[in-house]
């Protein structure tokens, strides 16, 4: 540090003498460039000034006392900056710390959490999820069953970041320790409930929708935890439809229970799962309306689910400046056949 | 070995009186202006703690020696309520500046070497050091 200090000193004497004489732009552009190579060798504002004040005095010895008090002066009034600027780069240094390890805890958390779409016969599925921060708040899961049938989970923690994400996983994990009979959406959302009202501090909300399709008879058998609707495309009558479930939210009541809806598909339909990310978007100060979701679904409808849900979410990111305010999921699925 | 002069603080205006005597003596052993200025601002974060929590007490300085360099030593010292969890004052941010530099932290910052004993209803006694380079 003192060798920097040195060099730049001699640097900034020339150039002060130079600019004072000339005041040539150069000079400052100079001067500019002297300030950025302090910053990066963390001189502190008093010792510039101290610089200052050295340079000052052998260029113009005859200077006057009131002047050089000034700057003893002004010196002084430079410290607490000073100490603000190691305080800052102590909790920047931290901060970066902190991110790393974040950034571990959500790759674990990918780990985790990870599904994969299953492939049927004659079902488009597309699904996106992306966190708003590092940690995904959202969780979405597919389950093949012996049977045929497919389950599709999709829940969303009411907070973001870290909390959320370990929620995530206990979901998850109680999930997947069901016995196979009890795979039915209404006693899935019964056995979660528990789950979550006896392990899940009270402030803590979740919403989940639960659906499982059974492509031998067509059947799409539902039930919500206070989720956000999802919609169903009837393509017969081109026109979305709001797939109504009334349910509490995970953990508010030891025994609450889950009413279990159903709807026949056909060909061309489409069942439209997301979370409140998706329909909160905010342009500005305005939220969208749920409709916008859907006008956006209908302008892509001619590709595949997949490249819908990429569209859907690309249109959103840009819409919020590309910084979304929430997790954001969104699953498509369409029958082909 | 120097002697010690101490400073009595009670009053606000003895934190004015504690820095005058811990810029003298630095200046004395040869601290530069910015040195100077710096050893002032811990000396008025450590005699305004105790005027503002411990009620009264006192900063002593003192010029120290070893072979091979000279130095400041300065230790405030009071009999005031004491401070029950040290790593939590001694974090960034905890002062009541909020992040803005001062306190505790930043007199260790200040100073080279930094040193505190406290004890529940006994007292504290911070002892710094900052050497001439
Ligand atoms: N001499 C002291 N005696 C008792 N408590 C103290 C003393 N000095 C500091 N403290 C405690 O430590 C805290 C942090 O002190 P400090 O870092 O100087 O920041 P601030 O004075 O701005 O709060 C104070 O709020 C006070 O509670
Ligand atoms: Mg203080």
């Amino acid at each position: 540090m003192g060798n920097v200090i040195d060099l730049d000193a001699k640097n900034y004497k020339s150039l002060l003498k130079n600019y004072i004489e000339t005041q040539d732009e150069k000079f400052l552009y100079r001067a500019e460039q002297i300030s950025k190579s302090f910053l990066k060798n963390n001189i502190l504002p008093e010792e510039i000034v101290n610089l200052h004040m050295q340079a000052l005095d052998e260029l113009y010895p005859s200077l006057s006392g009131e002047f050089q008090r000034s700057m003893n002066f002004l010196l002084e009034t430079m410290i607490s900056y000073g100490l603000a600027h190691q305080e800052f780069q102590t909790l920047r240094e931290e901060q970066l710390a902190l991110k790393s390890q974040i950034a571990v805890a959500a790759s674990m958390q990918d780990t985790l959490l990870a599904t994969s779409k299953p492939n049927i016969e004659g079902l488009d599925i597309g699904v996106i999820s992306v966190p708003a921060n590092q940690m995904n708040g959202d969780y979405h899961h597919f389950i093949e069953s012996n049977d045929g049938s497919i389950g599709i989970a999709l829940a969303d923690v009411i907070g973001k970041g870290v909390p959320a994400a370990l929620c995530m996983s206990m979901i998850k994990y109680s999930m997947d320790s069901f016995p196979e009979n009890a795979m039915q959406p209404k006693s899935i959302l019964e056995n979660l409930n528990r789950v979550v009202e006896r392990n899940v501090d009270p402030s803590m909300f979740i919403t989940m929708f639960y659906a499982q399709y059974q492509p031998k008879d067509n059947k799409l058998h539902y039930a919500s935890a206070g989720h956000e609707p999802g919609f169903y495309y009837n393509a017969k009558r081109d026109k979305f439809e709001e797939i109504e479930a009334k349910g509490l939210v995970l953990g508010v009541s030891l025994d609450a229970k889950y009413h279990q809806y159903n709807l026949h598909i056909n060909k061309d339909d489409m069942i439209i799962l997301l979370t409140d990310g998706v329909t909160e978007c905010r342009q500005g100060e305005r939220f969208i309306e749920r409709e916008e979701v859907l006008n956006v679904i209908r302008d892509h409808a001619h590709l595949s689910a997949q490249e819908m849900v990429d569209r859907v979410y690309k249109y959103f990111q840009r819409l919020q400046n590309f910084q979304l305010r929430d997790d954001f999921t969104l699953i498509i699925l369409r029958k082909d056949v | 070995m120097g002697t010690q002069s101490c400073i009595n603080i009670q009053k606000e205006w003895d934190i004015v009186g504690a820095r005058q005597l811990g810029r003298d003596i630095a200046k004395k052993i040869g601290f530069g202006t910015v040195d100077q200025a710096r050893i002032a601002t811990a000396v008025s974060e450590l005699a305004r703690n105790i005027y503002l929590y411990a009620d009264s007490g006192k900063v002593c300085f003192e010029a120290i020696e070893t072979i091979d360099k000279k130095g400041i030593s300065m230790i405030a010292i009071d009999s005031g309520p004491g401070i029950s969890d040290i790593s939590l004052v001694m974090q960034d941010g905890y002062s009541t500046s909020r992040g803005l530099g001062a306190g505790l932290p930043g007199v260790k910052r200040l100073m080279d070497e930094f040193d505190l004993i406290s004890e529940k209803e006994q007292g504290t006694e911070v002892k710094t050091i900052k050497w001439l380079r």
